[in-house]
């Protein structure tokens, strides 16, 4: 079975999917990223999705999930990339993928992890601050 | 009632005797309709092209329109009702240039003191071949039309939904004109694309120009705000008019936490203060 390489680029986990995302990839991809977020302790993952075509339910679902696993282990989560059919489609369906952070691609992605470490001491501001955060999902 | 081909080749001789004739009375009828607005020099060249045509048919033994022999004839008057149409002619206007040719034949017939009982038959398939010409004739005007009016649609479309660059990383798609689904679906694409190929974070929708919002535009506009988001852009509505915002109200839709501004200039000023504040902190 194929596997979704991890790439490690300082305190942040870079994930570029460049493959067809199957059930079972998404699964191990889940699997593995909460192994490396433990092992290096970074805080914050980079999903790339730039070269996926189709994001199915089941994507969606496990990418929501990604974000909520990595939360817990103290790592914010962002989708970069996402192209713009896909994210029609995902709208016509009615997926409008909760609790998932957005960027429009890898730098900004950097970026706003950046600035969320930067203001991170007191906590809850990026919170507060409502839409300031580029793109707090509903 | 199909033309014999003795019918035919008789209809041929007529038309190739007197072709002098024939031609400046159909010329005239059809001069008379289209009241100066083509040169009589066009229209004798046309004519004489329809009559050679038409005359080239008959000798053929053409028994209907849609026969192989008919295929030179089609395409003239395709060619003709289709320069008609862009010429802006009505459809009578044009059907007149085919039907005249009856009433030449006619006068033709009149002329040879012809009054054999078989001259009335021939002249009743004959004219209902002319009718055939004439019902070609006007299919061809109605598509030509039909293929205007669906080029200028999509014109139309292409003019009126630009995505421009405001600011650095700030777009703006002004929306003037009423917003069906069919524009709806081009407008999103044609803003994500942009998104994506700016790498702008921040989008405004200017809806100035958009006459009515009924609770479907609000949904393509809603559609359309919530994709950005997806892809990772936040998108701020502007240009509510007073009437349209009671309507909203009115009508329930819920912007929920997207941000609407009054006018364009406000939307940017939120925006320039958000990527200000982000400046700051960095």
């Amino acid at each position: 079975m194929e596997r979704v390489p991890i790439l490690k680029i300082g305190d942040t986990l870079l994930v570029s999917i460049q493959i067809d995302m199957e059930d079972q990839v998404a699964l191990q991809l889940q699997e593995d990223l909460a192994e490396r977020i433990v092992a290096t302790g970074c805080g914050g993952v980079i999903i790339d999705i730039s070269a996926l075509d189709i994001v199915d339910s089941f994507v969606g679902r496990t990418l929501a999930t990604i974000a909520s696993v990595s939360r817990v282990l103290d790592a914010e989560t962002l989708v970069v990339g996402m192209r713009p059919a896909v994210a029609i489609t995902l709208v016509e369906l009615g997926l409008s993928l909760p609790g998932i952070r957005t960027a429009l691609n890898v730098e900004l992605g950097m970026e706003m992890l950046a600035r969320d470490h930067g203001d991170s001491e007191p906590d809850d501001t990026a919170m507060q601050d409502g839409d300031d955060a580029a793109v707090s999902a509903p | 009632m199909a033309l014999s081909s003795d019918e035919a080749g008789r209809f041929a001789e007529l038309l190739k005797e007197r072709e002098d004739e024939i031609v400046s009375t159909w010329a005239e009828r059809v001069g008379s309709t289209l009241r100066g607005r083509l040169s009589t020099a066009e229209l004798h060249r046309q004519t004489v092209d329809l009559h050679h045509a038409v005359q080239g048919a008959l000798s053929d033994g053409l028994s209907e329109l849609s026969d192989g022999a008919g295929g030179e004839l089609r395409a003239l008057l395709a060619e003709l009702s289709g320069s008609r149409a862009r010429q802006g002619f009505t459809a009578t206007e044009t059907a007149v240039s085919v039907f005249a040719l009856k009433d030449a034949v006619l006068a033709a017939l009149d002329h040879a003191g012809d009054e054999r009982p078989e001259t009335l038959r021939d002249y009743v398939a004959f004219s209902s071949f002319v009718d055939q010409a004439a019902l070609h004739t006007f299919d061809s005007f109605v598509r030509t039309r039909e293929e205007l009016i669906a080029d200028q649609a999509e014109q139309l479309l292409e003019l009126s939904t630009p995505v421009v660059r405001l600011w650095e990383g700030v777009v703006a798609l002004p929306l003037v004109g009423t917003l069906d689904s069919a524009r709806a679906q081009v407008v999103m694409e044609r803003l994500l694309q942009t998104l994506v190929d700016t790498g702008s974070p921040y989008a405004i929708i200017d809806i100035t120009g958009v006459p009515a919002v009924d609770t479907q535009v609000a949904q393509h506009i809603l559609k359309t705000v919530v994709a950005a988001r997806l892809m990772g852009a936040d998108c701020i509505i502007s240009g509510i008019r007073p009437q349209i915002a009671q309507t909203i109200v009115a009508l329930g839709i819920e912007f929920g936490d997207i941000a609407t501004k009054a006018s364009l200039a406000d939307a940017l000023r939120h925006v320039l203060k958000l990527t200000g504040m982000k400046r700051q902190e960095r």
